[in-house]
């Protein structure tokens, strides 16, 4: 095995092997992602064939590109789990849980080797210890089943067992070389190696084999020299990397194996080599007349190269995607802009200009709406590693659980969905670990022993709607109302079920009973709760004790676009997040009363509001006409509402989001910026900071 | 100019070979599985399939006997791709009427040797 792989990687030198890495790299991870999903959801009383047969093909295909590729140790191990595999998948063995745990290992480990052979992320993991775990899971009961193997393979029946390599053995010392020389402007110089043989006693025989290429030489040689012996001595007449020693004493006792069963004799050592071989008598197997000399270099069509390749997805980097989104970005700011200048214009007398201003508008909604989707990506990226992840926590746990993904195609923006990763982990988790009772708990209940939690992913016209259920106890209102009093938050029993819920969301709060090695610490569902609402998304509860829990996440389908509501404070336009914006309404002057420190409050149906005046806020200057009543945004975040003051409401717009950060520096009370239809900038306001700031 | 139909479910395998094959003036034709294979072999004009033997759908051996079956196919070259050590695959490769059998992995250089002692 090894062997083969030096020796294709020395024979390869004119065809650089490299340019496939990439492309080897992306296709294992593939194939490792699919191996672990396929291995997780393998049942292993009753494994079935088609499943077996899948997981197999993925670590042979692993195999097969890492030993063409040169990846030694990758192959040495899928090379073992497909050793395994195929003893299953031939029913040899059969399926126990701590063969899938050592697969699943064995699949951590080769991520870190391919993530070593591609330079990122530390050293290739050591795996010695996997390789003969596998070994002896694949091996340990041979001897018992060496029966049932023979008799499984049909194939013996048809043609007598093939004779046990023998020849290699017998002749310990002496091996039976291919060398090939070339290529050379004049082979003839090739010609003082066979000389060798002759003038050196007890180098060994050499005879010349037929060879189809003019500048190349061949020899079968018998010889007992070490390759490296071989070589200095070549050395005196041709380069050394004109040079290939065949070792060919394998390779004759598998073409025996080849040929003896159908007697037909005469072995063809001019067209069969150690690592591959043809029928007798097969459709097209050549013969020495006809078999072809190579096609010429004339003959090469540089516009072929890629004739054949048939591709149905492109992989292009982010950042070039990105810029495209941003340039569509400008485009749909200067059409609003066109569409903003145009309506000033005298209908009848620019009927064209109007006419192709709204083409303008359609195709570059069309366009921003194409553009946006070539970020999206499947929901299946992020709910894949659940399986896994969940597997090992319920192991650990002892508990029973199931997981099951709904929605796996919907598609999310390719950035939410990096940052959504980690707050769905968490729920998920929680699920397990405070949601799902123990086995015994469950079936003292009445319930099935197997918790079942429910990942589903949907589109919700322009959100999306991420829900995590389970079918655990729930949550506990008389608990969490306990537990609320006892971190001094305010908490009357006439709170309705959702405002208790909502109380997991307080800093510090955790439903578990005990702090356990999974949660409990660290991260609570404040932080999922910020995380999400950074992203424009709300959180709701939903539970019922005894039954379940079930948390809704809601977010926009991108960062880069936001439904927004723009406002008019005197001559400023600013716009506020469309999903924080609760209600506005009018009000009189006299509604709103000063308390201590300046801070001003409104009341609203019975309730005092804190009010953030904006023109206070960005001190914008602002002429006060006593006949204007002020009007209130209310605006809701992290769980607390504020109402801003404003002059006018001025519409809903989708607006593109530009980072001020990144353009200009960082201000506060301010989440972004966009630029309007007349070309002005406006700021997007940070609901979360302006609720912050009127809790001091 | 010759046609190669390639068969493969790795992209990478599949690559390197058309990369190796096309360099050296052949056309190819590519195939994701036996299936994907069966069903160019029918619309292309094929010279010879260099088929992998595990893939879904329809595997080399299976992919071989529905060639041969086929008029246009009963002469045509088939090289069945294999692992080193499936003596018995190469029994079934005979049987399903396969020319003959290339261990994986190999490097191109020796691919273009074997194709060329086939193709005529």
């Amino acid at each position: 095995m090894g062997e083969t792989m030096n020796e294709g990687q020395g024979l390869g030198n004119d065809i650089d092997l490299s340019q496939f890495y990439q492309i080897f790299f992306e296709e294992a991870g593939e194939n490792l992602d699919q191996m672990e999903q396929m291995l997780l959801a393998l049942d292993v009383d009753k494994a079935d064939d088609e499943e077996l047969n899948a997981i197999f093909r993925c670590a042979h295909s692993i195999k097969g590109g890492a030993a063409t590729f040169g990846f030694a140790d990758v192959a040495e191990l899928t090379h073992q789990m497909e050793s395994l595999l195929d003893k299953l998948r031939r029913h040899e063995l059969t399926p126990t849980a701590a063969m899938v745990d050592v697969l699943l290992e064995s699949s951590d480990a080769l991520r870190g080797l391919l993530g070593a052979h591609q330079g990122r992320g530390g050293e290739a993991p050591a795996t010695a210890d996997l390789v003969a775990r596998i070994s002896v899971l694949a091996h340990g009961e041979d001897a018992q089943n060496g029966e049932d193997v023979a008799l499984a393979a049909p194939v013996i029946v048809v043609a007598p067992p093939a004779p046990q390599p023998r020849k290699a053995a017998a002749k310990k010392t002496e091996r039976d070389l291919e060398i090939h020389i070339g290529p050379l402007d004049n082979p003839a110089q090739a010609d003082g190696i066979a000389e060798l043989f002759r003038d050196i006693p007890g180098l060994g025989t050499v005879e010349p084999m037929a060879c189809d290429l003019s500048t190349h030489r061949v020899w079968r040689a018998r010889t007992s020299a070490t390759d490296s012996d071989l070589m200095d001595l070549f050395t005196f007449h041709v380069g050394k990397d004109e040079i290939r020693i065949v070792d060919n004493s394998v390779a004759a006792a598998a073409f025996v194996e080849e040929e003896e069963p159908v007697g037909t004799g005469h072995p063809h050592p001019t067209t069969e080599g150690r690592d591959y071989g043809f029928f007798e008598g097969a459709p097209g197997v050549p013969t020495p007349a006809v078999a072809k000399a190579a096609p010429k270099a004339e003959a090469r069509a540089p516009t072929a190269a890629g004739a054949g390749l048939e591709s149905s997805t492109l992989r292009v980097s982010v950042s070039k995607v990105d810029q495209l989104i941003n340039l569509v970005g400008e485009l749909v700011i200067t059409q609003a802009m066109l569409a903003q200048k145009s309506r000033e214009l005298d209908d009848a007398s620019n009927q064209p200009l109007l006419a192709g201003l709204a083409d303008l508008d359609r195709n570059t909604r069309d366009l921003q709406e194409a553009v946006m989707s070539i970020r999206m990506i499947p929901m299946s990226v992020v709910f894949n590693r659940f399986p896994r992840m969940l597997r090992d926590l319920a192991s650990k746990l002892g508990k029973k659980v199931e997981l099951v993904t709904q929605g796996e195609s919907t598609e999310l923006d390719k950035g939410l969905v990096e940052k959504i990763t980690d707050p769905l982990t968490h729920l998920i988790r929680n699920s397990c670990d405070h949601g799902i009772e123990m086995p015994e708990e469950r079936r003292a209940k009445g319930k099935q022993e197997h918790g079942t939690i429910t990942l589903s992913a949907t589109h919700e016209g322009g959100s999306i709607l991420i829900e995590v259920r389970d079918d655990g106890k729930g949550l506990s209102r008389e608990k969490l109302l306990k537990k609320a009093r006892e971190k001094g938050i305010d908490a009357p029993d006439s709170l309705s079920d959702s405002e208790v819920w909502n109380l997991i969301f307080a800093p510090g709060f955790s439903t578990a009973d005990t702090v356990t090695d999974v949660s409990g610490r660290g991260v609570g569902m404040d932080v999922v709760k910020k995380n999400i609402a950074a992203l424009n998304g709300t959180v709701e509860i939903a539970s019922a004790e005894g039954v379940g829990m079930r948390v809704s996440v809601r977010l926009p389908l991108t960062l880069a676009i936001m439904d927004g509501m723009s406002v008019r404070v005197s001559d400023e336009v600013y716009i506020l997040p469309l999903s924080n914006v609760v209600e506005s309404f009018q009000i009189k002057p006299e509604d709103i009363n000063t308390m201590a420190q300046d801070a001003q409050v409104v009341k609203v149906r019975d309730e005092y509001m804190p009010v953030v005046e904006l023109e206070r806020v960005f001190q914008v200057p602002r002429v006060k006409s006593s006949d204007s009543s002020p009007i209130m945004v209310v605006v809701e975040a992290e769980g607390s509402r504020v109402a801003l003051m404003v002059d006018e409401l001025l519409g809903q717009q989708q607006v593109v989001i530009k980072n001020l950060e990144s353009n200009y520096r960082k201000v506060p009370n301010v989440s972004g910026a966009t630029i309007l239809g007349d070309g002005k900038v406006a700021l997007i306001l940070d609901t979360s900071g302006l609720v912050r700031r009127s809790r001091h | 100019m010759q046609s190669i139909l390639a068969v493969d479910d790795s992209a990478s395998m599949r690559k390197m070979v058309t990369f190796t094959l096309t360099g050296a003036g052949y056309h190819v034709v590519e195939a994701v599985d036996g299936q994907d294979a069966w069903e160019k072999a029918q619309k292309h004009s094929i010279d010879l399939v260099l088929t992998d033997q595990n893939m879904p759908n329809l595997d080399g051996l299976g992919l071989t006997r529905k060639l041969r079956e086929h008029p246009k196919f009963k002469t045509v070259p088939i090289l069945i791709l294999t692992t080193e050590s499936s003596d018995q695959m190469k029994q079934l490769g005979r049987a399903a009427g396969a020319t003959g059998w290339m261990v994986k992995p190999f490097d191109p250089t020796r691919l273009l040797e074997v194709i060329q002692k086939v193709m005529r």
